[in-house]
């Protein structure tokens, strides 16, 4: 593109409705980052409090930029040239052939420069849910460095394959299985990349200090700040509508008035998720419990995000409902059986619901003919056995080369002292590990 | 036993996508497809439990 064409932006009037339209459903995203970051941050510990959003921060940044340079590169959108493998006469494209650092596409709000836009904050957001459970102890150097091979290499690789006209796409093309692989929010490409990554990083860092005692049982270390998580929740709603939403239109190209449906659904889905959320710890520790129906609610708009174009209002609470149980159900398992130290419950709420978002579309949607069924297990398929060993790969081979988790004395000081020199909040005395349960 | 678990979780993986790729028939692609799965299946539960072991003094 030369200097002349990059500047030619139509007037508001060449503009189509349509596009503007789009462009402010984008323009919600970030909303989704936003409310993320808070969550966070409030089911963290205080003495890590400024860590964690200065953390966000540094994802959200590095997650742009390489998503700009390289990410995009692999990722490409449907209809430009791709590398493919022939297999058996067909052609399943793997990954794209586009040029680093946005070169050849036009952002003048092309259709192209729209799904840009969008993948920024949705690479962002994917960003932000591994720094759940590494909370407390993942240091910031690492934290960017992994986020840099999440956006520059895992990322862009399987969206390519669901949103870039890549192989899972062309399941229903190459091989009549339905619709092809469908994901119409970012359940699989944002939400369960994002908690598969988390789980690599719980595994790679191992647990908190004090977690488990000699004997394997968990110590409660409850988050600092309900009050900031709680907001965080009514602020993704917010970008989650805009994040179905655009997707759908600029993805599936689901036609505008679907809008409606799909914020409609996405609020039900989150709403039936924190009510049953709540049931559930209501009934098994007799009062509600804050940080899990935050969890609730965020892992009904998870599993809200693939299905939300096609489902019906009442399929919608239905899969609202599932996760809520599958959200308090699975942090309980993975916590007292597996062991798994995740201070926000990232694996559950990213990964187990959007898992179940992913198979609620050939389950409970509208989305298309016999054989969606098997093009989801595919994509479940694809997620557990490709990006869950490339990303704990990716992040072991990290931590050889640059350990990511901070010394012990990171730990016990706090990340905010120990990294940044100040706390969040300094006028306040921040407790150690004295209050443990043992 | 981590590798192992990994290792099949990759094979349950080739074994799905060489189903989808190769096989026309959608009886025997669907068998392999579930196979594939069910090895994925236990390819992860060997890769939680690898990481079971916990360390000492509760780190």
């Amino acid at each position: 593109m030369t200097p002349a064409t990059a500047l030619s932006v139509p007037s508001l009037s060449e503009i189509s409705a349509i596009t503007l339209f789009c462009l402010t459903l984008i323009l919600l995203v970030p909303l989704a980052n936003v409310g993320l970051a808070l969550v966070n941050t409030g089911l963290g510990r205080a003495r890590s409090a400024a860590h964690a959003m200065l953390a966000a921060l540094s994802v959200t940044a590095v997650a742009a930029l390489v998503y700009a340079i390289v990410g995009f590169a692999s990722q490409g959108t449907a209809g430009h040239p791709d590398h493919a493998l022939i297999l058996a006469g067909k052609s399943w494209g793997w990954i794209a052939a586009q040029p680093f650092f946005l070169r050849g596409v036009r952002l003048d709000l092309s259709p192209d420069a729209l799904v840009i836009l969008l993948q920024m904050f949705s690479v962002g957001l994917a960003g932000l849910i591994p720094l759940s459970s590494g909370a407390d102890r993942w240091r910031l150097g690492a934290v960017c460095a992994s986020t840099a091979l999440l956006a520059g290499f895992t990322y862009p690789l399987f969206a390519h394959w669901v949103w870039g006209g890549g192989w899972l796409a062309q399941l229903g093309i190459n091989r009549d299985l339905g619709r092809g692989f469908i994901d119409g929010g970012g359940s699989s490409t944002i939400q369960v990349v994002g908690g598969l990554t988390a789980l690599s990083i719980t595994w790679v860092l191992g647990p908190r200090r004090g977690k488990f005692s000699a004997e394997g049982i968990p110590a409660a270390l409850p988050g600092h700040n309900a009050v900031l998580a709680l907001l965080g929740c009514l602020l993704a709603w917010i970008g989650w509508i805009g994040l179905n939403s655009a997707s759908a239109m600029v993805f599936l190209g689901a036609e505008t008035g679907r809008a409606a449906l799909i914020a409609i659904n996405t609020t039900l889905c989150a709403a039936a998720s924190a009510l049953s959320g709540a049931i559930v710890t209501r009934v098994r520790f007799g009062r509600p419990d804050a940080s899990l129906i935050a969890n609730g609610w965020i892992a009904g708009l998870v599993a809200s995000s693939a299905s939300a174009a096609f489902l019906k209002p009442a399929a919608a609470i239905i899969v609202g409902g599932v996760a809520g149980i599958l959200v308090v159900s699975a942090a309980d398992f993975l916590e007292f059986q597996l062991a798994i130290d995740d201070p926000g419950g990232a694996v559950s709420v990213h990964a187990v619901s959007g898992l179940w978002g992913v198979l609620a579309v050939a389950l409970l949607s509208d989305a298309g003919p016999s054989g969606q069924w098997l093009a989801q297990l595919v994509g479940i398929a694809t997620l557990l056995g490709v990006v869950l060993p490339l990303t704990y790969a990716l992040n072991w081979l990290l931590d050889r080369i640059y350990h990511q988790r901070v010394d012990r004395e990171g730990e016990l000081q706090g990340m905010d002292l120990f990294e940044l020199g100040a706390g969040a909040y300094p006028e306040f005395d921040i407790h150690g590990d004295e209050f443990l349960q043992r | 036993m981590k590798m192992a678990g990994f290792i099949l979780l990759t094979s349950g993986w080739a074994i799905v996508a060489a189903a989808v790729a190769l096989l026309p028939s959608p009886g025997a692609r669907d068998a392999f497809v579930l196979a594939g799965v069910a090895v994925e299946l236990f390819g992860l539960a060997l890769a939680i439990r690898a990481h079971l072991v916990l360390p000492a003094e509760g780190e």
